[in-house]
């Protein structure tokens, strides 16, 4: 048999239908449903007098606008209060299994579903939300979808895809001391740019991925769409079953032989060929901070803001003069002396207990800068209970940071948790577009000890030398 | 879903790459439950002050770009967050057509769902359309879905590709969950085969 990508594998073990020129009709192993791209596609199966076929395979949440105030507290916007009510109405209408504002297992759906094992190696997974190719990193193959493809997939249990491309990413050598996964995905962004991915399906290779933990795949997965791609996969191993094993989703007794033996044929196959390959060196992986208004605009913490003036390319120069314009920042000014208002520690890029512990360690024993505002969000409520059990909060808030109840919170801007005009962000999370985080609100990407770091310097510090 | 046979319209010109859907309709704006509601907003910073003032200087406010009904923009139309609700937004503004060098995935996908066509063209072309509509008062273009093409008033003829199944879909304006149901036994054939192990959820 032809040698086969795990993309592939997966992909074919998946199809329903396939015809010429049509799309490959996939099935959808587990569906993710979250309170703010599903009520139109709820609305939609109720019009056509449609059921959900499959709400065994359908598990919801409540993340994206959810207050991250104390829980006993009410959501006082009431628009929100309100798509709240739809999906807690919506999931009972039609039998779908929410773990709501009450429930201990809620949290950022990317975080909760490896975390409650709904996530595992060769499953198809699909969520109305673009940073679903996070679940890749347990060797999943998974799908962001849009609104009416959601509604697709609660009426079929499928989802219509023409195959993308593959393409391998391939970074091999050891991590450079004081860099984190997040600083690993940036860098792999700062090569390909942020259309480089378009079309394709990225497979993460190497020993550098190898030498992962399962979370930092994660949050190396979490961001393939900053880089275009349409999804991102890393081939279980070891680590991964170790992982998976025990959640409460995970197959139990004699079913998990059954699920390893399969798990362990998921590797691309020697020989398989991708469509296009890219090499990534580890020792071009510095601590970055992004300076622009996307996420392939960064610097190592070491450099300065670009010189738009140094560009040929009218429409690069361009663009880099409007990031800059936006971003209040003057080219040639050391990445160093750029100083912050705000700093945000969460989002389903990073914030699972590893970044939480990483950035507590920078924390311990100081005091945040006297001009920032900064914020700690668990990216769920087992993240939190877990960091309360080693005492990170006391770390956190005992150094003048606040410790949250979980959601999607500042990444997004949709709850109460946003940036005012202006105000500058050191934050973990994935997109620094204009006015992301907040009407006006200036964002710079970076790796959680990195926000830790400059929480308390009150601007960015080299986090390799700051810790001697 | 609204079919898409041939279109003329007025051309937009929004000369930027990597046109996030977070600019296209920001995430405060998508708090409704509905699919309508959503074409004031677009575009919303680019439009409108901090106090929600229209911006004079804006594109969007100069009398020759009213009522245009075609967008071209720089690569990576679309990139970011998955929101259809940039779709919807687009759509409910007036725009019919996106032309682009290229396109954001969950985008355009999106775009189709709503009868917006997104139109790939090579980047020195859509340079010179950006060019064009920026010089020259009531620019228009043509976008025909069944011959692939999009032609000026000059005489100048463009063709692009388009997947066949996405062109069939928005030529007859069909709703792919009816297509797919029409597929319920394979459904049911994959289902009675799948894997014991794989997870279950009840409520």
């Amino acid at each position: 048999m032809k040698p086969r990508t795990i993309i592939d594998k997966i992909w074919d073990a998946h199809v329903v239908r396939s015809a010429p020129e049509q799309p490959d009709v996939l099935f959808v192993d587990m569906h993710l449903v979250h309170e703010v791209t599903t009520p139109q596609a709820f609305e939609g199966l109720r019009l056509a007098g449609r059921r959900v076929r499959r709400p065994d395979l359908t598990f919801a949440t409540l993340d994206h606008n959810v207050p991250t105030w104390p829980r006993s507290q009410p959501v006082t916007d009431p628009i929100s209060r309100r798509q709240i009510a739809a999906l807690e109405d919506n999931c009972r209408a039609f039998g779908i299994r929410l773990e709501g504002l009450e429930s201990r297992r809620q949290g950022i759906v990317h975080i909760i579903g490896p975390e409650l094992g709904l996530t595992q190696p060769g499953m198809l997974i699909a969520c109305g939300d673009s940073h679903t190719g996070t679940h890749g990193a347990l060797g999943a193959l998974a799908f962001g979808i849009g609104t009416t493809e959601v509604e697709h997939v609660l009426a079929t249990q499928t989802v219509p895809l023409r195959r993308p491309k593959t393409m391998e990413v391939r970074v091999e050598g050891a991590l450079p001391p004081g860099t984190t996964p997040k600083d690993l995905i940036l860098g792999i962004i700062r090569q390909i740019g942020v259309g480089g991915g378009i079309g394709h399906i990225i497979e993460y290779t190497g020993s550098t991925i190898r030498g992962l933990s399962v979370e930092g795949r994660l949050t190396v997965c979490n961001m393939t769409v900053e880089g275009g791609g349409r999804a991102g996969i890393i081939a279980p191993d070891d680590q991964t079953f170790t992982y998976v094993a025990g959640r409460p989703y995970a197959p139990p007794g004699r079913l998990w032989d059954e699920a390893l033996a399969y798990w362990e044929t998921l590797p691309t196959d020697p020989g398989a060929v991708y469509d296009r390959r890219v090499d990534v060196d580890a020792a071009t992986i510095a601590p970055f901070v992004t300076w622009g208004t996307n996420p392939s605009q960064s610097e190592p913490v070491t450099g300065r803001v670009p010189d738009p003036s140094a560009v040929r390319d009218p429409a690069v120069r361009r663009a880099i003069e409007r990031a800059l314009t936006y971003m209040a920042l003057r080219p040639g000014t050391p990445i160093q002396e750029i100083a912050i208002d705000r700093v945000f520690i969460g989002s389903c890029t990073n914030a699972r207990l590893e970044d939480l512990r990483a950035a507590a360690r920078m924390v311990a024993g100081r005091r945040v800068h006297a001009n920032v505002r900064a914020m700690v969000v668990p990216g769920s409520q087992q993240v939190k209970a877990a960091a309360e059990r080693e005492r990170l909060d006391r770390i956190f808030t005992d150094a003048g940071f606040e410790w949250r109840e979980a959601g999607c919170s500042m990444c997004l801007g949709m709850n109460p948790d946003i940036l005012g005009p202006g105000e500058r962000c050191a934050s973990t999370s994935n997109r620094n577009f204009e006015g992301r985080q907040g009407p006006g609100g200036r964002t710079h990407l970076v790796s959680p000890p990195m926000a830790a770091a400059a929480a308390i310097a009150g601007r960015f510090v080299d986090i390799r030398e700051w810790r001697a | 879903m609204e079919p898409f046979t041939e279109h003329t319209g007025v051309v937009l010109p929004l000369d930027r790459a990597d046109v996030d859907t977070d600019l296209i309709i920001p995430a405060r704006f998508l708090k409704r439950t509905g699919r309508t509601g959503y074409g004031d907003m677009l575009f919303f910073t680019l439009r409108f002050d901090a106090g929600g003032m229209p911006l004079q200087d804006s594109t969007f406010a100069k009398p020759q770009y009213r009522g245009a009904t075609v967008l071209v923009a720089g690569p990576n139309f679309g990139c970011g967050s998955s929101r259809e609700h940039a779709a919807w937004a687009l759509r409910e503004y007036g725009f019919r057509a996106i032309i682009a060098p290229s396109f954001a995935n969950i985008f355009a996908v999106n775009a189709a769902q709503n009868g917006v066509l997104t139109v790939v063209l090579p980047e020195e072309r859509v340079r010179q359309m950006l060019e064009t509509a920026a010089a020259r008062e009531g620019y228009q273009l043509t976008v025909n879905l069944e011959q692939q093409t999009v032609t000026d008033g000059f005489g100048r003829r463009d063709r692009f590709e388009i997947d066949p199944f996405t062109k069939h879909c928005l030529l007859h304006g069909l709703d792919a969950i009816g297509l797919t149901l029409q597929a319920s036994d394979d459904i049911a054939r994959f289902e009675s085969s799948r894997p014991a192990w794989m997870p279950r959820v009840t409520t």
